[in-house]
């Protein structure tokens, strides 16, 4: 047996080796978040504060999906504040002033979102002009644009629909004992899902005689990520139940964590921005690949913008300042490299966790928002060169 | 002074996954040439890198003697210090700046705290004569070819005082005649003192230059070999390289010739940064199924070029002519259009245009053909791990997973994946182009059989290669190019080396059949 043991230990060792900075990752927030509710006492980790920090995430962690993939294809977006706000404001246009319904509103906002994400794209994939150019003259334009369509004025406010964008919560079938029912349905049906997906996938690899991860360490890790959905959806289930905003995000998260895992375009963006030369020889239309992740960069953002504006129930010219910032430092905290071809999704998500967890910590604990500045500059560079070194240290 | 300059006792060395060097002993005498060899992945490389500072101390295990004093660099400046330089197969100069600033950089000669260029020019003059280059220091690095690089590079070792000098695969992208060049600027040097250790895969290099042979296999020393008093033989070499017999360098193969599988017709590339100079000159080729084409020149005629302005119009700009395919014309604009339509190009350069060098085996060798393992729009992982693993071992790829990153692979390993990577794309027409550079010959030996077992299946291949031996072992028919012209089309008994040589530089008259 002991030889046994001896082999899971260099399994278990070689595991955590191989997948440290995806961990780090996630132990960083969970370490940030004992922190602030330790300083908070417990104020932090209660429902009613995670289902708010969620809500706060929501539209910067949009951004941040379509940022990490600008960031691996080599590239960076700048305009991505300007273009929330000026989308934010158009959908404030269209309800508030000409009366729209939400529906609409919301298709004709993520259209016009993808039309500016074109024309960035354009000028970019196909003019060869440098995205830190064209998204730096778009950050002026739009917000240009934001003040010259709005007058310098707030409007709103929107129609109830559209603001349970940002406020609303799923309604629920019965509350039993202070919970959300449905909420706590939903959780168990994902975890039931995941493990059901996730023996397939073992069973198959099985099939065509690969190797697997050790039983023991398997179960260990349905049982670990199991319990992480079970406490995501507590955190909401115990006080209004899941938010609109994060079954948004959700549905984002996986649609692109799916299509940069599992289709060729993703392939396509990762290896663009490995070596765009190779890549080209490989048959890969690197033009037309850089023009679509500007494209979606674009719809995200206007996504954003939707969510942001239902939020404040209001468009204002002064909306989205300073969001680039955040999506860029949550893509990096989540991993990404400036040098391009690495980057994750589900990175880019927990760095969005990271850098709202700071804002709401400590506007909790009613520090002056110079601080929040001065602490995430300096979570971001600590994160960046946590990941670098540890990266080194692979080789 | 000792006998021994260099000692390298029971280094090993580990990475994640792999013993790269177990246990090596290495020992350098005084101003010799001595010759390091082995297989893909045998560990040379690594051995090099623990020596010059790379891997600094600590990271491996064992002793490092330089004239009898046990060494603890901890990068490579220590080792420069201690008269030790390398020069990596990958060159390190840059294009942009001229030869005298590249050889002082990082180096530089200072009077009063300002950098002394006018001393610099002046030495660097000396260095040049050295190495036998009388080009001017100001010339800038780009303006040269490979080959001059490649002394260029030594030349800033001799700078830095060297006294043992370190080149791994040196001769790799060198012609004929530049490689001949740069191990004649060894035996110079070693007539003043200077030793050098020699990385490479051509062995008649090796029987031509060496004092001493060490051959590694799997990480281990197998022998030390003493070419002045021991019995050498190539064949005896590659014995104790591979670890078994090898008989004949090329797998036999009886050509079944069939009808014409493509053509390309008054072919006329010009150069993309100045498109009034014409870089292809009117290049007509016919290329038969179940055939392999062997493309000949000299270092600059053009074959790269060729190549790659067929494959998708990847060079050149105003490109003229046709092209057909089993007699239907078409319009190649792109390299996606060319996979698709059946072409492949292997490129010369594996690390800039071949490799995506921080994604892993598996998905380097995938990339271009992801259709065929995508279904429903979604890729099929469980496909992609088998082609993977089935690559690794058609082409004994040496690799702990087909998961790991290719830039911890070897230079030789690396290439299989490239050729791995084409295979998989099943083209009808597959241009290699240098397929067996960095190679080792037990390797070679193994592609070569893949190559005719390729056209066996009635496909094409169309190999430009600067190694003469492997031209005339391979093709079936010859196309020599000079200037950005097809010179001569050379087929039969006519294959041989007088004939080409003859056509490459040019003097071989019209006998341009058509
Ligand atoms: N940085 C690294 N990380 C992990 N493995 C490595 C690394 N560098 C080398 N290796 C492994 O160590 C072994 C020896 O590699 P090395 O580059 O020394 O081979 P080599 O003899 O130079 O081969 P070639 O002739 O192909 O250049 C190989 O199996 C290689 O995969
Ligand atoms: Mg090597």
């Amino acid at each position: 047996m002991g030889n046994n043991n001896e082999s899971n230990i260099h399994v278990l060792k070689n595991f955590f080796r191989a997948n440290i900075r995806q961990y780090g990752m996630f132990i960083a927030l969970f370490v940030i978040m004992i922190i602030f509710n330790i300083l908070t006492k417990g104020t932090f980790i209660s429902a009613r504060n995670l289902t708010n920090l969620y809500l706060q995430t929501g539209y910067i962690a949009v951004l941040a999906v379509g940022m990490v993939l600008v960031i691996v294809t080599g590239h960076i977006d700048l305009s991505v504040g300007s273009v929330a706000a000026f989308t934010g404001a158009i959908a404030a246009i269209l309800q508030v002033k000409m009366g729209l319904p939400t529906i609409p509103t919301i298709i004709i906002t993520l259209f016009v979102g993808a039309l500016i994400g074109m024309w960035q794209g354009y000028w970019i994939a196909y003019r060869g002009i440098p995205a830190f150019i064209v998204t730096l003259a778009s950050m002026l334009i739009f917000r240009g644009a934001v003040i010259r369509i709005t007058n310098g004025q707030t409007i709103g406010p929107f129609e109830e629909s559209f603001n349970k964008i940002s406020s609303g919560y799923l309604s629920d079938i019965a509350n039993i004992s202070g919970m959300h029912t449905l909420s706590v349905l939903i959780g168990i049906v994902a975890i039931i899902a995941y493990v059901f997906v996730q023996f397939k996938n073992r069973k198959t690899r099985v099939d065509y005689g690969f190797d697997t991860l050790p039983k023991f360490m398997f179960v260990g890790k349905l049982a670990l990520v199991s319990a992480i959905i079970m406490m995501f959806i507590l955190s909401m289930a115990l006080y209004k139940g899941i938010p609109y905003t994060v079954i948004i995000v959700v549905l984002i998260v996986g649609l692109y964590s799916f299509i940069t895992k599992k289709t060729p375009i993703g392939r396509h963006i990762y290896a663009i921005g490995g070596n765009l030369e190779a890549a080209r020889l490989s048959g890969i239309n690197a033009k037309k690949t850089l023009f679509t992740v500007f494209t979606s960069m674009g719809v995200l953002a206007s996504l954003s913008g939707i969510i942001y504006s239902a939020r404040l129930n209001s468009a204002s010219p002064s909306a989205g300042s300073l969001f680039e910032l955040d999506a860029i430092a949550a893509s990096f905290i989540g991993g990404a490299s400036a040098s391009g071809g690495v980057g994750s999704v589900v990175g880019a998500i927990i760095g969005a966790l990271v850098m709202a967890s700071i804002n709401n910590g400590m506007s909790l604990l009613n520090m002056n928002i110079s601080y929040q500045y001065i602490i995430k500059g300096l979570v971001l560079l600590i994160a960046v060169w946590f990941d670098i070194s540890t990266r080194n240290k692979k080789k | 002074m000792s006998k021994q300059i260099l000692e390298m006792k029971q280094i090993t060395k580990e990475f994640p996954g792999v013993k790269a060097l177990d246990e090596v002993t290495f020992q350098v005498k005084r101003g010799e040439i001595h010759c390091l060899i082995g297989e893909n992945g045998a560990g040379k490389s690594t051995l090099m890198k623990v020596l010059s500072g790379v891997y600094p101390f600590g990271t491996y295990t064992g002793d490092i003697v330089i004239e009898n004093e046990t060494m603890q660099f901890n990068n490579i400046k220590d080792s420069e210090k201690s008269g030790v330089a390398i020069i990596y197969q990958e060159l390190a100069l840059i294009p942009e700046m001229s030869i005298y600033e590249n050889i002082y950089l990082g180096n530089e000669i200072k009077k009063n705290g300002l950098i002394d260029w006018n001393e610099a020019i002046l030495k660097t003059r000396d260095l040049l004569t050295k190495v036998g280059l009388s080009d001017h220091p100001d010339v800038r690095i780009k303006e040269l070819g490979v080959g001059k690089q490649q002394l260029i590079e030594i030349a800033k070792a001799l700078s830095k005082d060297v006294k043992l000098l370190i080149l791994d695969e040196p001769t790799a992208a060198l012609n004929e005649d530049d490689s001949e060049n740069l191990l004649n600027i060894l035996k110079d040097l070693r007539k003043n003192g200077i030793t050098s250790v020699l990385i490479t895969h051509k062995l008649n290099e090796v029987m031509e230059v060496a004092d001493t042979i060490t051959v590694l296999r799997d990480g281990k020393t197998i022998k030390t070999l003493d070419c002045h008093n021991d019995e050498v033989s190539e064949d005896g070499i590659v014995k104790l390289m591979v670890g078994r017999e090898l008989t004949n360098r090329y797998p036999e193969r009886i050509p079944k010739i069939g009808d014409v599988m493509m053509e390309v017709k008054n072919w006329n590339v010009y150069s993309p940064s100045d498109s009034n100079k014409k870089v292809i000159d009117n290049a007509n080729i016919i290329v038969n199924k179940g055939e392999i084409i062997g493309i000949s020149g000299l270092m600059g005629a053009g074959r790269t070029e060729f190549a790659m302005s067929i494959f998708g119009k990847s060079y050149g700009s105003k490109i003229e002519g046709e092209i057909y395919l089993k007699g239907k014309k078409v319009e190649l604009n792109s390299p996606k259009k060319a996979i698709e339509m059946g072409i492949s190009y292997l490129t010369e350069d594996r690390k800039e245009k071949g490799l995506i060098l921080i994604q892993d085996v598996k998905q380097n060798i995938t990339i271009s053909s992801l259709k065929s393992i995508t279904e429903k729009g979604i890729i099929n992982d469980n496909e992609e791990i088998k082609h993977a693993n089935y690559y690794k071992k058609a082409m004994r790829i040496k690799t702990p997973t087909i998961e790991t990153k290719i830039m911890n692979l070897s230079g030789g390993n690396q290439q299989k994946v490239v050729l791995s990577k084409w295979m998989l794309t099943n083209p009808d027409v597959l241009i290699v182009d240098e397929p067996t550079r960095g190679i080792d010959v037990g390797a070679k030996y193994e592609i070569y059989a893949i190559m005719n077992k390729f056209v066996a299946e009635g496909k094409s291949i169309i190999m430009i290669s600067s190694e003469l031996p492997e031209i005339l072992g391979m093709s079936d028919r010859v196309y020599v190019m000079n200037e950005g012209k097809i010179v001569a089309e050379i087929q039969g008994n006519d294959i041989n080396q007088e004939t080409i040589m003859k056509h490459s530089i040019g003097q071989g008259g019209k006998k341009h059949g058509k």
